[in-house]
């Protein structure tokens, strides 16, 4: 088992001069190709920045007051550091790049993309098996979609599915309906961060009745020194379709701080089913402070799917608004927080009618000095009934200097509604340990086995091809943890 | 033709000294059976063997074909064909038979090499056939939950695919009934030949009614005191280890 590192005695401006990583490979993602930024807003975040960013997209004045509005919001709220990490306090603002543009208009084919970008895929190493939805793929590089395809498919049913900007675009009355209404501007310092400076994103619109039969997919990844990624999606299933939407995130290592704020919104109609999976692998200086929270009106069904590893910070929660009757609310989600990460994750399933339905099942693994906390809210008002939910936590601890925290928030009023709660911790021991280096594994193999098998009854609710990345992530993160 | 050589071995947990200078040598096609009263340090004899972390070695060597294996990590020995039937196995929460076994093949394969899904197929499946093992079994999570049977039958089915050069069994029949022994024995019965070498751990003489050992070996506070073929623990089994404590005093 590895010893204590030195993090521990680190200083916390001491851990933002360095990168915190310690003991990790993480040389797969330790590249970085050279962009020519043929916009670029600069450093530092001001009225001018904004403006800058609304004026390159060519946006509506209503656009701008909007970002205007929000950056004065963002200015005026504190840091949420009450109740969350002082680590937040790390981040200069000042030297963050708010925006980025390769100055091209999304790639409509495979061919059309640039050899840089599809080198960079290669790198990232996504399995045959996922390069075939390709096609479909909105993939954000840097600030911009550098391809974004539509699938003959998937437009002859109807469906948009464009990179916001476009959407704003093309479709500025349907954006304008739901734009910021799941999460308005203020909901917190990072969402209104988010809503004055950003670009990149999805916009998907599904028509009434359409079940989308292929997963939609984005990769999103951070190529520039100092660059914050403020993407934006929002996604509309009108009544009674399902979407299945994906992304995976992977960044390259740089030795300073960078943030990552985005914010997601997902309205599902009467009858509608949305489910949003993320497999998300953050370099170990990323701050990935993210708003995401659907709603969903009667007998509708939103299920996030969430996977959070690498990072320094993530904190992410999120939540389901069960609007209408009989509504169902689901919050799958793993954490791995490796030495010198945090993974601040949990969810937020907010009743608001009656027989509507939540479950959150969160599971944690703590590797040395990484520390995991859940945070949840469930809210049940007295005055509904026949409202039911579900939470479950397990954490699993690999040594035993990790840290975990649980902060379940579950309100429920009345005595017409019911909730259960369960929550462990668990250690991997050493007898376990040893009984599988006894089968001839090493012990970064035994970890990573023991950690599969912790996650199994979830991972196996994901697409296969996320699952294969998954593991592929967790062996990568076991095999660099053990000494 | 392989060798399993312990020689003038002494091992400690902790300060405390518990096998103290214990030789024997195994090869290829033998079965030793080690017998002795609890304490004795037939248990840590097996677990210091296969490299566990809490037994250290204060003296002596262990050899496969000639090779120490002392500075070797308890996987580089598993590797090496050692093999270790526990006597309470560990539960994997989440991992299924079938995938522990297919990554610790992988594991015994080189860099860039990938295990051929099928052919391990094809050979877990007549393993389980030749154990009469049920297809079903394999996809239940490593010994979570499994009865004491369960238990021993999932280790004979590792040490089948596995197919070590010595298969150490460490009290293999401590809290069996006799349809659990008769799994054991069945099993090793199945595998032994030539190519492998078996450490019998057992208090009872009942499991060698099972499996005929070819040597009886009485360890007596750290060593081995006395050294036979099969009629030994006929004799134990009548005369109990009294006997063996008395002689040793005469002596």
């Amino acid at each position: 088992m590895k010893p204590p590192t030195e993090i521990e005695t680190m200083s916390a401006a001491d851990t933002a001069a360095e990168n915190p990583v310690v003991g990790i490979d993480q040389t797969a993602g330790d590249f970085s190709y050279k962009v020519d930024y043929a916009f670029d807003a600069g450093t530092g975040l001001s009225e001018d920045t904004v403006r800058y960013i609304s004026s390159v997209k060519k946006e509506a004045s209503w656009l701008l007051e909007f970002r205007l509005n929000a950056l004065k919001k963002f200015l005026a709220m504190p840091l949420p550091t009450h109740w969350a990490t002082k680590d937040l306090e790390n981040i200069d603002f000042s030297k963050i790049r708010y925006y980025l543009s390769q100055g091209q208009k999304p790639k409509r084919t495979w061919d059309e993309v640039p050899d840089d970008i599809k080198k960079t895929f290669e790198r990232l190493g996504i399995p045959e098996q996922e390069r075939k939805f390709l096609a479909g793929v909105e993939a954000q590089f840097d600030s911009e979609a550098a391809y974004s395809n539509i699938k003959d498919l998937v437009s002859k049913q109807g469906v948009i599915f464009v990179n916001s900007t476009e959407g704003l675009r093309e479709h500025p009355e349907l954006f304008k309906k739901f734009f910021g209404k799941v999460i308005p501007t203020g909901d917190n310092k990072f969402s209104a961060l988010n809503s004055a400076v950003f670009s990149g994103g999805s916009f998907i619109y599904v028509p009434k009745g359409v079940k989308v039969a292929q997963p939609l997919q984005a990769y999103f990844r951070i190529n520039a020194e100092n660059f914050g990624q403020f993407e934006r999606t929002l996604i509309i299933a009108d009544e009674g379709s399902e979407v299945v939407y994906m992304e995976g995130c992977t960044a390259p290592k740089f030795s300073t701080s960078t943030l990552h704020s985005a914010v997601v919104e997902l309205v599902a109609l009467k009858g509608a089913k949305i489910q949003y999976i993320t497999v998300q692998n953050w370099a170990n200086n990323v701050f990935n402070l993210v708003t995401k929270r659907g709603v969903a009106h009667e007998d509708a069904e939103i299920k996030w799917i969430d996977c959070n590893i690498g990072s320094r910070l993530t904190m992410k929660y999120p939540g389901v608004v069960l609007k209408g009757e009989r509504a169902r609310g689901e919050v799958l989600s793993i954490a791995l927080a490796n030495d010198g990460q945090h993974q601040d994750t949990g969810a937020k399933m907010i009743h608001a009618a009656n027989n509507t339905t939540s479950n959150i099942i969160a599971k944690s693994i703590s590797v040395g000095q990484g520390r995991s906390t859940y945070r949840g809210v469930v809210h049940i008002p007295k005055h509904l009934k026949g409202c039911k939910n579900n939470t479950e936590c397990d954490a699993l601890l690999i040594n035993s200097n990790s840290r975990t925290d649980t902060y379940p928030a579950i309100t429920v009023r009345g005595d017409r509604n019911a909730t259960q709660h369960e929550a462990s911790v668990s250690k991997v021991n050493e007898e376990m340990i040893f009984y599988m280096q006894q089968r001839g594994l090493t012990e970064g193999q035994a970890m990573s086995l023991a950690v599969n098998g912790f996650i199994n009854d979830l991972a196996r609710q994901f697409p296969m091809e996320y699952s294969v990345e998954l593991k592929r992530l967790i062996d990568l993160e076991m095999e660099g943890s053990v000494g | 033709m392989s060798s399993l050589e312990i020689k003038n071995l002494h091992v400690a947990i902790g300060d405390k000294e518990i096998v103290k200078g214990l030789s024997l040598t195994i090869r290829s096609g033998e079965i030793h059976a080690i017998m002795g009263p609890n304490g004795t340090g037939k248990s840590t004899l097996s677990k210091a063997i296969a490299g566990h972390p809490d037994y250290a070695i204060t003296g002596g060597d262990v050899l496969v074909d000639g090779v120490s294996i002392l500075e070797q990590e308890a996987d580089e020995r598993a590797r090496a064909g050692v093999f270790l039937a526990f006597q309470y196995p560990s539960e994997i929460p989440g991992v299924s038979i079938a995938n522990f076994l297919r990554a610790a093949q992988q594991a015994r394969l080189g860099e860039g090499e990938e295990l051929d899904a099928t052919a391990y197929y094809k050979r877990l499946y007549s393993k389980m056939d030749l154990l009469k093992i049920d297809r079903k079994f394999t996809s239940r999570s490593v010994n979570e939950g499994f009865s004491g049977g369960e238990k021993k039958r999932c280790e004979i089915l590792q040490m089948a695919m596995l197919e070590p050069k010595f298969a150490l069994m460490d009290e293999t029949d401590s809290g069996l009934d006799i349809d659990a022994l008769r799994i054991v024995a069945d099993g090793v019965n199945t595998m032994r030949g030539p190519n492998l070498g078996v450490l019998l751990i057992t208090h009872y003489q009942r499991l060698l009614d099972y499996i005929v050992p070819d040597f009886v070996h009485v360890m007596w506070d750290g060593r081995i005191v006395k050294s036979g073929d099969k009629s030994l623990a006929l004799e134990l089994e009548a005369k109990g280890y009294d006997w063996v404590k008395k002689e040793l005093v005469t002596a």
